[in-house]
């Protein structure tokens, strides 16, 4: 009994340290007063500004693109790869495949963003929108792929196979039986790339000069000073992807997928 | 068409935005200005200045994991114990933060421990003196450990909760306490975990930056501000091949650093449930 | 019944994976029309492999494959006129029972199942008849789906998730998905691998009966011994990739060919004996009086002789003395081990009981002595088997 009792307050100790910030954080973010120190009463205000600003929204807006087109993008590549890679023989290409795949997860972000600014400078495409994607698209995919290629060995082989007996082509095999089975993880992939999308800040800070997403406001706001906008924004930023993580997480465990 | 081709425009995606621009940073970390190759980049880097910040990271990132450890195995494991495995939110509430933005998460403690921050208006109200917290190496390390404590509680639980646990009824069956039970084999057993965990904390605390900026008051430097500052700060063209040399330096000690670590996973246990 | 009219005709057909395994070497085998063939032996004895070459799943090396006279080798399997109940199942997880069994006819072309009735008068005319072509269609499809499930004793699950059958009701479902196309020929993987005994009796009993009832061929591919000897009109025995025996089981069981067969079918003993002339044999230190000629003068041989066969007399009264080292009950009869004054050890099945440890006599009449030539080279792992 003591030794439960004890589990369960070391539990409630890292999960007090986890959240205490972030209630700060939202309780602050209805404050009235522009102070931490004091509480001015329950104020709305902050929100109000923050949906009042040109440069939030535009903001979200490119958050939003840039999020919704890596997705797109990402799930198709990487549900094919996967696919793709699972047909493979075990040899040399997919190895390659898979190391590659492993390279780009372990890579530190600040290397993702800059190698991949480099290349976008020495190839004189303009950094903006367009580099964001691309460069989301490609810390994006791995995920997808490791999201699907369970599902695709869950799947007996002989699905497959009993399909093209009963008739199937090979194509439609792949739609009308391998895709079915497959699905969740497809889904699950694109949840994830898009919360990894919206939640990026470091590939993006640095693949992009013209547009920027809300957690580069969030940065350059912090550098200035404490902005309870800042609060107010950060914890709208939070509520979504805490949102599209329950989702994520009442499809599949997610600690499978990480 | 064969089914293996779907793999193809992965692939080459992946060459595209992963390794050819990896070569990039290769290639203008061994060039100058001009394009000519040279090591001066890296000669460069051998001044005090730059291997104290590269020093501090290490040190930095080192102390990070070592309390991340300390702190997240003991939690993993109650998470893993039977206490908890019936319900999963636990798990989940660790996870959330995991997928916070790093950004906000740093930006929440400044508001705790700065000057004017939560934390000193109570010591004021409890009539005790001021501490500054922002801007000492005490307060980034907290960043960093806030930052990535779930990072390691999380692939140590997924080892340990797949773990079977018939093992450990075997183990103390033939005469092992607890003690040695848990020295001999559920850690053995949980190295796959402990290493992710590990790689996973580590390699984005010791490349980090912003969390030294917000909570260090720019009184420190490390590796990542540093590269942050060649390529963002000064104008990209003087900046970039020093600051390529920086990063592959970086990417070199991680990947050693790494692959030296995978060794002990190795053998612990076959790579089971660990991708990082 | 059997019919003479050779249906699939394999003609030295090898087959070696990437790796450089030969998992079938040059096999020669006709199958009949509604016959039902069983390939048996042990676990990577290239049954499987065989099974999946005539499927269209797996592509020869070498040889010819023969369809009704026609090479088939580069015929997709989509496009044979064979249908596979696979090994576990593969039932569709993502579709229910009636889905499942459906599927090969949702990929005919629909004027093959049901015919258009005439021509369209016109564009409104064309929208309703195929409207009707649609829900007669439907209708069909229906029809044959619950003429399959009854076949196959499943009326009634049709919208059952297949994950909630259990392992009997998969397997009806398999059968039935894999039947509904009306294939000149149904292969089985091992389909009852994973059933337990008595379920297997029972769809042992069901198959062949299904078997006869719709008048297809049948090649079945199993590992056990006694569901071969049960429903086959004829066993293939194979070994590495080669095939041992080809018999109806009744010549499988009483004439194997080679020390492999006879030990693969049935337990047996098997002797290093040496035929000292025509109608003589010696083994286990004693000379036997035996049917068989042939195998010249003093030469080694070996000598099969099923447990059953063995009398089991007082001592000094039968062929050869020894003493009972162990006595197990296995229902039916006591198996025996029984350590002759040679040395050899002799299984014996009696269902007289013998106290272990006392001494006694074997006898065997010259007919239950089956000779055969040595094996070439006996498979170490066939030997303890």
């Amino acid at each position: 009994m003591v030794k439960k009792a004890f589990k369960r307050v070391y539990i409630a100790l890292i999960l007090l340290f986890l959240y205490a910030p972030i209630a700060v954080m939202i309780t602050l973010s209805f404050n009235a007063s522009k102070s931490r120190a004091s509480w001015g009463g329950f104020s709305m205000e902050w929100y109000a500004k923050l949906f009042n600003s040109p440069e939030i929204m535009n903001a979200l807006q490119v958050t939003l693109t840039v999020a919704v087109v890596a997705t797109i993008f990402a799930t198709i590549l990487g549900a094919l790869g996967a696919i793709g890679i699972h047909a493979m023989r075990k040899g040399w290409a997919s190895n390659m495949l898979m190391n590659l795949s492993h390279l780009s997860m372990t890579t530190p972000d600040i290397a993702t963003g800059v190698s991949l600014m480099l290349m976008f400078v020495f190839m004189k495409v303009p950094l903006g929108m367009g580099t964001m994607i691309m460069a989301h698209i490609a810390f994006d995919t791995p995920y997808v792929l490791f999201a699907v290629l369970p599902k695709l060995s869950q799947m007996s082989p002989s699905t497959y196979e009993a399909a093209l007996d009963l008739g199937c082509r090979p194509g439609k095999a792949l739609t009308k039986v391998i895709l079915p089975q497959i699905m969740p993880g497809i889904v699950t992939g694109a949840l994830l790339s898009f919360t990894m999308s919206l939640d990026d800040f470091v590939v993006s800070y640095f693949t992009s000069n013209t547009d920027q997403t809300l957690s580069m406001i969030v940065y350059s706001a912090a550098r200035r000073g404490i902005e309870p906008t800042i609060y107010a924004l950060s914890t709208l930023m939070f509520l979504a992807v805490l949102v599209l993580l329950i989702i994520i997480n009442k499809r599949t465990a997610l600690e499978d997928v990480m | 068409m064969k089914r293996s081709s779907y793999a193809a425009p992965y692939g080459i995606w992946m060459v595209m935005f992963t390794i050819v621009p990896l070569l990039f940073v290769v290639y203008f970390a061994f060039t100058s200005k001009t394009g000519a190759f040279t090591f001066d980049n890296f000669e460069k880097f051998m001044k005090p200045m730059y291997l104290e910040a590269l020093f501090l990271s290490l040190k930095l990132a080192f102390f990070c994991t070592v309390i991340c450890f300390l702190i997240g195995y003991p939690a993993a494991k109650f998470l893993a114990s039977k206490d908890f495995s019936k319900n999963k939110s636990f798990v989940i509430l660790i996870l959330i933060p995991m997928w916070m933005n790093f950004l906000l998460r740093t930006y929440a403690w400044v508001g705790i421990l700065e000057d004017t921050g939560i934390v000193n208006t109570v010591l004021e109200f409890m009539g005790l003196p001021r501490i500054q917290m922002i801007g000492t190496e005490g307060a980034v390390l907290l960043g960093m450990v806030y930052n990535f404590l779930p990072f390691m509680i999380l692939p140590i639980y997924t080892v340990l909760k797949k773990m079977d646990t018939r093992v450990i009824e075997a183990a103390e069956d033939l005469g092992a306490n607890p003690i040695r039970v848990f020295w001999r084999v559920t850690l053995p057993l949980s190295m796959p975990g402990v290493v992710s965990g590990i790689t996973m904390v580590f390699m984005p605390a010791a490349t980090t930056f912003a969390i030294s900026r917000l909570l260090g008051n720019g009184m420190f430097w490390l590796m990542g501000d540093l590269i942050d500052y060649q390529f963002r700060e000064i104008s990209m063209s003087s900046g970039q091949n020093f600051g390529s040399a920086m990063s592959l330096i970086m990417m070199v000690l991680i990947i050693v650093s790494v692959g030296f670590l995978r060794r002990f996973e190795d053998k612990g246990q076959k790579k089971e449930g660990t991708k990082w | 019944m059997v019919q003479d009219m050779r249906l699939i005709e394999l003609k030295g057909i090898s087959k070696s994976f990437d790796d450089g395994t030969e998992a079938l070497s040059n096999i020669d085998l006709y199958i009949r029309k509604c016959e039902f063939i069983t390939l048996l032996g042990p676990s990577g004895c290239g049954k499987t492999t065989m099974l999946r070459i005539i499927g269209g799943f797996e592509y020869a090396t070498t040889g010819q494959l023969l369809f009704e006279g026609k090479d088939i080798a580069a015929v997709p399997p989509y496009r044979r006129r064979v249908n596979t109940v696979f090994q576990k199942y593969a039932l569709f997880p993502h579709m229910n029972v009636f889905d499942n069994v459906a599927f090969g006819l949702t990929l005919k072309d629909a004027n093959e199942l049901v015919p258009e009735s005439r021509p369209a008068k016109n564009v409104i005319d064309g929208w309703i008849l195929k409207m009707k072509h649609k829900r007669a269609l439907k209708k069909e499809i229906e029809k044959r789906v619950s003429r399959m499930l009854k076949l196959v004793k499943m009326s009634g699950y049709e919208k059952r998730s297949v994950d909630a059958l259990s392992g009997g009701q998969q397997q009806r479902i398999a059968i039935a998905r894999a039947l509904i196309n009306e294939p000149e020929v149904l292969l089985l993987d091992e389909p009852l691998g994973a059933l337990d005994l008595k379920l297997r009796r029972e769809m042992q009993l069901e198959l062949k009966a299904m078997q006869q009832k719709l008048g297809i061929t049948f090649i079945y591919v199993t590992h056990d011994q006694e569901e071969a000897l049960t429903m086959s009109d004829t066993i293939v025995v194979m070994n590495s990739g080669r095939i041992q025996q080809i018999g109806d089981p009744k010549s499988i069981y009483d004439e194997p060919k080679n020390a492999f067969v006879a030990d693969f079918i049935g337990e047996s003993n098997i002797y290093d004996a040496r035929m000292i002339r025509d109608y003589r044999v010696e083994f286990c230190g004693t000379e036997f009086e035996c049917e068989d000629a042939g195998f010249g003068e003093n030469n080694p041989v070996d000598v099969v002789i099923r447990p059953e066969d063995w009398v089991v007399g007082n001592a000094g009264e039968g062929m050869a003395d020894g003493v009972v080292k162990s006595v197990i009950f296995k229902g039916v009869h006591y198996e025996m081990i029984i350590e002759l004054d040679s040395g050899d050890k002799c299984k014996v099945h009696s269902t007289v009981m013998q106290a272990e440890g006392s001494r006694v006599s074997l006898s065997v009449i010259p007919f239950n002595i089956h000779i055969m030539k040595k094996m070439q080279q006996v498979p170490p792992a066939a030997k303890e088997a």
